[in-house]
């Protein structure tokens, strides 16, 4: 156990299908503790479902998923891992603080946690406002904060940062990157490429496969390109004429 | 099992309903409508003071069904489910927690609906107030810790409602409403035996006529608690922490 609690997730043959799709077909994949990694790729390449088999929710065909030493969904990690899902889970006929007060009230959190993801994700403006009349952006931010009560040692992030605009986007990657700092791990998937230059470690995956996984600085000088978006364009032409 | 998150989710949910009062009117004055309208269509006969009693257990048992099929439904879809279940909750305590915000709001509904019956609709209770009120109770819980369970079978709203004529109409027709059920056909006499609304109608009518005993009553009750219980932990049984 010593020396998988190093890793923050260490992926087996994973294979996962959904009806008669298979999704993800033998995937392996480490990751380290600490840092941001981006987890890119076109819809319908098995970002989410590599999210979901992470945090536990997804049900596997076969292989191992291991979540900070432990396998992934067990009941010991449900205090350290937060998860955000695309679409924002709150509830819509309860005020944003109502939402966190009850979430912090599963994790057994004191109250004042309320305040400080409240803060974090600057939402203080709208604390008692229902969730339901809240704008997208604002609704996957308590969504975020959500995830962010009780300080989890991972944080799996499915497009947090969809429909905001770009000063909030620019904030939000900021929080990250100081949470990464103080020693968190964030998997952080985007289709959004400008977001990719934050991350410390890219992920680019495709029909289910990593194409690619390489920082974002030696992706570019890999593929020569300029752009994480053409440098991922250049990567799945090469992986088309293969 | 955790009973500080069992309660927290059971606040919860009535914060929510809280938000929606249409939702509470409807809760708690729906059943005690129809039953003033069963009233009124017979009130040239004695044929309300016949199924009076039965009214009693036969609304706040669709509604509550109703009511928290969709609820714990709309739970599923909206994605909060799937957050919880990543987190510290017991699969018990979210569905314990549903039974009893409802089982409090039933407590509501069934004191004003037997209000209702009694001094407005003029019913007539030869037994205990109090017990027939319990025995609504019970009946309107079993009513959501069916709807409870049958929302873990279905996957959109479409099929929820469709569990109505499914889960509850045969209920009604096989509960001694229609039918006295020691005039059914014999096969249908057994099949009723077996169905929990059939014991919440004869404890409301036994209570309004007092002509049984309270062993007779406390037994139907029981039968009721029992499909209760069975449902809160079939429904935490059939809840999925990994889905598809």
């Amino acid at each position: 156990m010593a020396v998988s609690s190093s890793s923050a997730v260490r992926i087996d043959a994973l294979v996962v299908r959904r009806g008669a799709a298979t999704v993800l077909d033998g995937l392996d994949l480490r990751i380290a503790r600490g840092g941001i990694v981006g987890l890119l790729g076109p819809s319908g390449c098995g970002k989410t479902t590599l999210m979901r088999a992470i945090v536990g929710v997804q049900r596997v065909r076969s292989g191992r998923v291991a979540v900070l030493g432990a396998p992934a969904g067990t009941a010991s990690l449900r205090h350290r891992v937060g998860y955000v899902t695309q679409s924002a889970s709150v509830y819509d006929d309860l005020t944003v603080r109502q939402n966190l007060r009850y979430f912090a009230r599963m994790l057994g959190v004191p109250r004042t946690d309320v305040d400080r993801v409240v803060d974090a994700t600057d939402l203080g403006a709208h604390v008692g406002a229902l969730a339901g009349n809240l704008s997208g952006g604002q609704r996957s931010r308590v969504s975020l904060a959500a995830a962010l009560l009780g300080a989890p040692e991972l944080l799996v992030l499915d497009e947090p940062t969809v429909g905001l605009d770009p000063v909030l986007r620019v904030e939000l990657w900021s929080l990250f990157r100081r949470l990464a700092d103080s020693g968190v791990t964030l998997i952080v998937s985007s289709h959004v490429m400008d977001e990719a230059r934050r991350c410390d470690r890219l992920l680019l995956m495709r029909d289910g496969a990593m194409v690619a996984d390489a920082t974002p600085s030696a992706l570019l000088k890999k593929t020569r390109t300029r752009d994480i978006e053409s440098a991922f364009l250049a990567l799945i032409e090469k992986a088309g004429a293969r | 099992m955790s009973p500080a998150r069992t309660l927290a989710t059971s606040a919860r949910v009535l914060a929510q309903i809280r938000h929606d009062p249409r939702t509470i009117g409807l809760l708690l004055v729906v059943p005690s409508l129809l039953i003033g309208l069963v009233a009124w269509l017979f009130a040239d006969t004695d044929v309300f003071q016949q199924i009076g009693p039965a009214m009693l257990g036969l609304f706040p048992f669709i509604v509550m069904f109703l009511v928290t099929s969709i609820a714990t439904l709309r739970e599923r879809r909206s994605g909060t489910l799937e957050r919880l279940l990543t987190l510290p909750i017991g699969r018990l305590d979210f569905i314990l927690g549903y039974a009893l915000a409802f089982a409090l709001l039933a407590i509501a509904q069934a004191g004003i609906a037997v209000t209702f019956a009694v001094l407005v609709c003029g019913l007539e209770i030869d037994g205990s107030l109090a017990l027939l009120v319990l025995v609504a109770l019970a009946d309107a819980v079993l009513g959501s810790t069916l709807g409870l369970l049958a929302s873990a079978f279905a996957r959109t709203e479409f099929q929820v409602v469709q569990f109505m004529p499914a889960i509850v109409f045969p209920q009604v027709l096989l509960g001694g409403v229609l039918l006295p059920r020691d005039q059914m056909p014999e096969v249908l006499y057994a099949v009723s035996d077996w169905l929990p609304l059939s014991h919440a109608i004869d404890a409301l009518n036994a209570v309004a006529r007092d002509d049984e005993d309270a062993g007779f009553v406390g037994a139907q009750l029981l039968v009721i608690v029992a499909f209760a219980v069975g449902s809160v932990v079939l429904g935490a049984l059939t809840l999925r922490r990994r889905t598809p």
